[in-house]
């Protein structure tokens, strides 16, 4: 810790999943050679996730805190030489904003991050996560020594139940409320588990979270195992597509262990709790929390019937806590700068922020975090800059395949658990995809209900079969097969399904098909009468045609068919729909947009 | 030859399953290990399993079979994956399997007859901000191109050998 003090100069690279896959780890890499090289007092700290992924890697110069993007490991001595020894910034490496052209030196300057709120995220990308000390300069683990040291479990419990902390996973259940319960259950040995699942599609806040500041997850859980009591042992499940997580994760626990936060008797408190991880084996229902339950118990994961609930009857039977990773991250926080200053982030019901993932058409991805309140419409322009390529919006779609789509009509809603719930959507996990004109909804419906029935453990009929049949129906309708009655043949399962099924996966698998007809449907019925997708997405309906009068003949449309349905004739190119599979990869390369789609308009006879 | 290679299997198998005497709920890592160790999981290993933890062979084989994780045949050398999550699906990642069907002559979910390739889709690895994703040999892939990926990935084995 001495030695930090001592050294001025910083450089902070990102080395989460999202900069990695752009190569921060070779510009971790270079900045250590070059500086060993030079004999530099200069601290390099790999961090998690920055949240604007997209620009990685992201590295940041530290006292100055510029911000430079998009940087390579041939930029390294460059970048010591003038940034970190000099303080000036690399004018190419800086980030020029989408919609004004400003040019941002820092983070506080980009409009990205303007809005945001990282309460969550607090240190994710700012510290290196698989320093304990790193986290423990930040504050860390203070929470959990106020709690050992002075607060009895049951006050725990009513702190974070005055915050008003609702559950991140996705249906929003009191946190504080689930904890009493699980306090109250008669059982001499107990359980807290951490879901960190995340099969939504869609979604990476929980793993940033997990790779970025494992600790304060670790610190969430440890707190819980206190205010619950009898729990000495704690699980966090982690899917087998997160090996950066597991880890971090492991790294964590054991310097947590090794300083005497985990293991017996904490901080000489008389807690006895540590922590295993458990990797999933990829089976999105395994994040349902009696399934994910069965899972660690090294069985097939299929949800039960609650009652009993969890709390009561959870792991081998025995009364257990089980939360999200987001859920367990804001407990230190809301312990360490206390329940007012908690409860004046957010709506009357909906306290503190969440964590979004934005993607889809949108200009800048990335991982978000935002106060509860704020409305779709800032999310999607303001932090996202609006839809990319500036094309027209259509829809947001909140909450992955349990979720539902947000028309243009809807975008002031504010983003909190009822509000979203009363115009068809739902918080879910966390996933924010937005979708431009060039989308189609038809299409849409179909990949998120084909996802959830190939996920459906297949237990209850209504979800096995029902979801079969609906995904049947879009099927139809997108190859131009569609009948009339077929939206409210789908709209009577949809319901039926949703009131049969034994879990949350059937429960709201219909969801996406249920909002896209609520708010789209002039677009399935001119699938099904006309015929025509008005997006121009589905094949069997339309067809690309090369518009003759524009071409340039450049022939980079021939070279990006895969199907070779790009003929060359002497006066120019066509394409022939006999070979053509219509997957737009000649719509994408040509330089000047003379590709077009159109629909057939064939009128049933 | 068969019978040697069921040897090894069987001993590897029983080390892995010897690693969590005492415990409870292991089954799925120790599927999870025995996959580690060959690549996918052998019926000689389960049949081992079953019998050490003294349970029937059906019981191990329908956990297996419940997660998508689990493979029964060998696989390819190189791993691709392409991602079809909702971020990726919505940035095109469809006409990109696609391509990798064509240049490889493989299906979502096959191996090649020279247990060269494996093509197969995975439902979001966490890197939506930069989809369409495509993973290779569990690294994210800088390059997009699948004609370009395979060409780099035929291309350097043939240096290899
Ligand atoms: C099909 C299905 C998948 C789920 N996946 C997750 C998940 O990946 N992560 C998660 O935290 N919760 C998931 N949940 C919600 C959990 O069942 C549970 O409600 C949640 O983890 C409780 O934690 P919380 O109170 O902190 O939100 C899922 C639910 C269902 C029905
Ligand atoms: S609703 Fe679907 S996923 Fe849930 S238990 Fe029933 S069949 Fe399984
Ligand atoms: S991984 Fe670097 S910003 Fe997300
Ligand atoms: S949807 Fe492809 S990485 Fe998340």
């Amino acid at each position: 810790m001495h030695k930090r003090e001592a050294k001025k100069h910083r450089v902070k690279v990102c080395a989460g999943t999202g900069c990695r896959a752009s190569g921060s780890i070779d510009v971790i890499r270079a900045f250590s050679k070059e500086i060993e090289k030079q004999g530099l007092e200069v601290e390099v700290i790999p961090t998690g996730c920055q949240g604007f992924c997209q620009r990685g890697p992201l590295v940041t110069i530290e006292p100055q805190g510029i911000f430079h993007q998009k940087v390579d490991a041939f930029d390294v001595p460059k970048l010591i030489d003038f940034t970190v020894l000099r303080g000036k910034e690399i004018e190419r490496l800086l980030y020029t904003d989408t919609v004004t052209g400003k040019v941002a030196r820092n983070q506080r300057e980009i409009p990205f991050y303007q809005k945001q709120m990282r309460v969550v995220l607090r240190n994710c990308g700012k510290i290196n996560p698989t320093n304990i000390e790193d986290y423990i300069v930040t504050g860390g683990y203070e929470a959990l020594a106020k709690v050992l040291s002075s607060t009895t479990p049951e006050e725990v419990i009513e702190v974070v139940k005055e915050s008003g902390l609702r559950g991140r996973g996705g249906a929003g259940f009191p946190t504080g409320l689930k904890w009493k319960y699980a306090r109250a259950a008669k059982g001499d040995r107990k359980y807290v588990i951490c879901n960190g699942d995340e099969g939504d599609p869609g979604a990476f806040m929980d793993r940033s979270v997990l790779e970025g500041d494992p600790h304060s997850v670790i610190e969430g859980m440890i707190i819980c195992a206190y205010a619950v009591g009898n729990v000495s042992e704690g699980f966090i499940y982690v899917r087998e597509e997160y090996p950066l997580a597991v880890e971090n994760v492991s790294i964590a626990l054991s310097q947590a262990r090794e300083i005497g936060l985990l293991g017996e008797n904490i901080l000489g408190s008389g807690l006895n709790f540590d922590i295993e991880i458990k990797r999933g084996a990829g089976a999105f229902v395994c994040g349902e929390s009696t399934a994910l339950m069965m899972s660690i118990e090294g069985q097939r994961g299929m949800p039960r019937v609650t009652p009993p609930r969890s709390t009561e009857a959870g792991l081998w039977a025995k009364p257990t806590c089980l939360n999200n990773v987001e859920t367990f991250a804001n407990i230190p926080v809301i312990i360490t700068r206390g329940v007012e200053w908690y409860k004046k982030i957010g709506t009357k019901e909906s306290k503190g922020t969440k964590i979004f993932a934005l993607t889809g058409k949108v200009k800048n991805t990335g991982l978000i975090e935002v106060p509860m309140g704020i409305t779709v419409r800032e999310v999607v322009f303001d932090i996202g800059g609006g839809v990319l390529g500036d094309k027209k919006f259509k829809a947001v779609q909140i909450g992955g395949p349990s979720g539902g789509c947000i028309p243009e009509e809807h975008l002031d809603v504010p983003i909190d658990f009822e509000s979203l719930g009363e115009v068809g959507s739902m918080m879910g996990s966390g996933g924010l995809v937005v979708m431009d004109e060039s989308d189609c909804m038809v299409e849409i419906a179909r990949f998120f209900l084909s996802f959830t029935q190939r996920e459906s453990c297949g237990k209850c009929p209504p979800c096995r079969i029902g979801t079969y049949e609906m995904l049947e129906i879009l099927t139809r309708i997108v190859e131009g097969k569609g009948e009339e009655g077929d939206v409210e043949l789908l709209e009577r399962m949809g319901e039926e399904i949703k009131t049969t099924s034994l879990c949350g996966l059937g429960k709201t698998a219909p969801n996406p098909v249920l909002t896209t007809i609520r708010y789209f449907r002039d677009e399935y019925e001119s699938h099904i009468r006309d015929k025509y997708c008005p997006a121009g997405v589905c094949r069997a309906l339309g067809a690309y045609r090369i518009l003759e009068d524009e071409c340039l003949q450049c022939g980079l449309c021939r070279e990006a068919c895969a199907y070779d349905a790009i003929m060359e004739e002497r006066d120019g190119f066509y394409i022939d729909p006999v070979y053509c599979n219509g997957c737009g990869a000649c719509v994408v390369v040509c330089p000047i947009h003379c590709i077009t789609f159109e629909g057939k308009r064939v009128v049933k006879a | 030859m068969e019978k040697i290679c069921t040897c090894l299997e069987g001993e590897k198998t029983r080390e892995i399953v010897k690693k969590y005497e005492g415990k409870e709920g292991v089954l799925v890592h120790i599927l999870q290990d025995v996959q580690c160790e060959f690549g996918y999981l052998p019926e000689n290993a389960m049949k081992v399993i079953a019998e050490e933890l003294d349970i029937s062979l059906a019981h191990v084989y329908g956990v297996a079979s419940f997660y998508t994780r689990f493979y029964f045949t060998p696989r390819g050398e190189n791993i691709i994956r392409v991602c079809v999550g909702t971020a990726c699906h919505v940035r095109g990642s469809h006409a990109i399997l696609e391509e990798f069907e064509t240049n490889l002559g493989l299906k979502d979910g096959e191996t090649s007859g020279d247990l060269k390739f494996t093509l197969e889709t995975v439902s979001c690895v966490g890197c939506c901000a930069l989809a369409p994703v495509v993973v290779i040999n569990d690294v994210v892939s800088k390059e997009k191109n699948p004609k370009k990926i395979v060409a780099k990935l035929r291309g350097e084995e043939e240096q290899g050998d």
